[in-house]
């Protein structure tokens, strides 16, 4: 038994036209985790993932997935992973028993193994009354689960699942989840999923790994990175014609790490419910006025903002998946230390404009 | 079974079946034909001075060559669906060889070619036309068809995967389907067309198919045609299966 089930290194990789999907990503996936891929759109996990589920090749850096090199021995690494992708990429002319047969197919199942596997999987996922109806008369989360399932026909030592519940009602979300979660418990299986929801990486990995243009900013579990944050943070939505810049100024004593995003301000402070009044009073004292003030535990999206001067729903907005991506110079990172502002949205000014 | 042959068979399965599933679209598909055959039948009758006198058998061969190109003109829509829809990469990511994948795609469409010629010659037989060449060189025109069809699905699926729409699939398709079609005998005697016509009609696939259906209605079939057609077919239906392989690379690099 390995004991990293998918190990990459220096991953990078350039787009026709210039975009700098990855600029040097490495991972390391104990076996038998749930792992969680953590970023906005466009910051570069599908490419990831594409290059650890041998559909694409990386420019430089190297990879292995359950022992083997992903350039070297693709075929072994095919039969060792499964691999559910954005798309819910069932055949929707097929039935979805006829999916899992074909799939099944494809990996060397036959007769009544295979016939075994797919009722098994059928019944798992509450599929079994409608395995002979057309994938086409299913709904998005059930062709969501049918398109899991096939991902697990031939018993993979990794299974990828890349967005797992992007469109999804929040009911189906939760099902989704407490499927993922029990797969990695159950039957021993490595799980790499990538999110763009905070709260599922949060809820559902063991590691947490947060990427940004194209890098790792920050790994560990969600709680190291959490802790990392000291205190609680103040969100401020500010009353219809308070200045963003002028409530800053005033807070500047009451708050840390300070972020401006619309008419929303973030701080950080070491106890949450006692600063509430004086930042009240702040604000009172400059002539603003608060419409909400809202305290919270760390959270990931906190971690994200910290590292990437960015809020995580500002970067997402963005799509920097378009020719911009990559060139902001120096690592996302370097946005850390001070506060920032994100005042107008656009990509540049959300990593430049860090506040004095 | 080895899994050489299973693979694309289980692909073969997955289009027929889909295909079944869709009892108007069969109906047209073979409808379409008919049309074509009894209408340019009754138009060109008594236009057209076909050398045997029957101007039905002489157009039968035709309609078939131009059905087979057009069917399979579309084969490439199947891989653009699976692309849309995410199942390429899942068949990416599988062990599957990327040969079987187009294997199973040019299978799938020559069973609909085998049976829109079947239904073609039947009805064409029906209607009166008479083919002394014997059932040897009708066999022969099959496959000559079927090779034709698969060269021409091949071209299509390379499209397919280097165009990615099915828009411009199918002006890339019309673009070389219809000229091919009217640069050949098909529809009019070789010694009907301009000399032009007739010169570059000696290069043409699609003609050389439309020739060896022609030998049907010879009573001392020419078989150094049918040979030397059959064999260019065949090197044709092999050199755009490669060009197909080649556009699934080129695919995959940019995934």
């Amino acid at each position: 038994m390995f004991e990293l089930a998918v190990a990459a290194s220096d991953l990078v990789k350039t787009y026709p036209g210039g975009v700098r999907a990855l600029q040097g990503v490495s991972i390391a996936v104990p076996a038998g985790t749930v792992f969680g891929l953590l970023g906005p759109n466009g910051a570069g996990k599908s490419t990831t993932v594409k290059i650890l589920t041998t559909l694409t090749r990386p420019d430089s850096g190297e990879a292995r997935v359950a022992g083997h090199d992903v350039a070297r021995e693709p075929d072994r690494v095919r039969r060792a992973i499964g691999c559910v992708f954005q798309k819910h990429a069932v055949d929707l002319e097929a039935t979805g028993r006829e999916n899992l047969i074909l799939q099944g197919h494809l990996y060397g199942l036959r007769g009544a193994d295979l016939r075994r596997r797919v009722a098994e999987l059928l019944d798992r996922f509450g599929l079994t009354t409608v395995a002979n109806r057309l994938a086409r008369t299913y709904s998005g989360g059930m062709q969501r689960k049918l398109d899991v399932a096939m991902g697990l026909v031939h018993r993979p030592e990794v299974l990828f699942l890349d967005e797992p519940t992007t469109g999804l009602d929040p009911e189906a979300r939760a099902e989704m989840w407490a499927e993922i979660s029990s797969l990695a418990r159950d039957e021993g299986l490595t799980v790499l999923l990538t999110t763009h929801y905070l709260e599922e990486a949060d809820r559902l990995a063991d590691q947490v790994v947060i990427v940004d243009r194209g890098r790792v900013v920050a790994a560990g579990t969600a709680d190291q990175l959490k802790s990392e944050l000291h205190g609680d943070a103040l969100v401020v939505e500010l009353a219809g014609d308070a200045a963003p810049d002028a409530a800053r100024a005033s807070l500047d004593g009451a708050l840390r790490e300070i972020a401006v995003h619309g008419r929303t301000l973030r701080g950080r402070t070491d106890d949450g419910p006692r600063a509430v009044p004086s930042v009240l009073a702040a604000l009172d004292a400059a002539g603003l006025s608060a419409a909400s003030v809202t305290v919270s535990r760390p959270s990931l999206d906190d971690v994200y903002l910290r590292l990437t001067g960015r809020t995580f729903a500002a970067a997402d907005a963005d799509r920097p998946d378009g020719a911009g991506e990559g060139r902001g110079g120096p690592p996302a990172a370097s946005g850390a230390p001070g506060s920032a502002s994100d005042a107008d949205g656009t990509e540049p000014a959300a990593s430049g404009a860090v506040a004095r | 079974m080895s899994t050489l042959v299973a693979e694309p068979l289980w692909f073969t399965a997955r289009g027929v079946r889909a295909l079944l599933r869709q009892p108007w679209y069969v109906a047209f598909t073979l409808l379409q034909p008919a049309v074509w055959l009894l209408l340019f039948g009754a138009l060109f009758e008594h236009v057209v001075p076909s050398p045997t006198g029957d101007y039905l058998a002489y157009l039968t061969p035709g309609i078939v060559v131009m059905t087979a190109l057009f069917s399979n003109g579309w084969a490439g829509m199947g891989f653009i669906t699976d692309a849309e829809r995410g199942v390429m990469d899942r068949l990416l990511v599988s062990p599957v060889r990327r040969g079987s994948l187009i294997a199973g795609s040019l299978a799938h469409q020559q069973v609909t070619t085998l049976v829109q010629t079947a239904v073609i010659l039947g009805l064409g037989l029906a209607t009166g036309a008479r083919f002394p060449g014997g059932l040897a060189v009708t066999l022969a025109f099959v496959g000559c068809t079927v090779l034709l069809g698969a060269a021409f699905a091949s071209y299509s699926n390379a499209l397919a995967l280097l165009l990615r729409t099915q828009e411009s699939l199918i002006g890339a398709v019309n673009l070389v389907v219809l000229p091919l079609s009217f640069l050949s005998a098909m529809l009019v005697p070789t010694e009907f067309l301009p000399g032009w016509i007739e010169a570059v009609a000696g290069w043409n696939p699609v003609n050389w198919a439309v020739e060896v259906g022609r030998q049907m209605l010879a009573t001392d079939v020419d078989w150094g045609i049918v040979g030397s057609r059959a064999a260019a077919l065949a090197a044709l239906a092999l050199a755009a299966a490669w060009l197909s392989s080649r556009a699934f690379r080129s695919y995959q690099r940019s995934v």
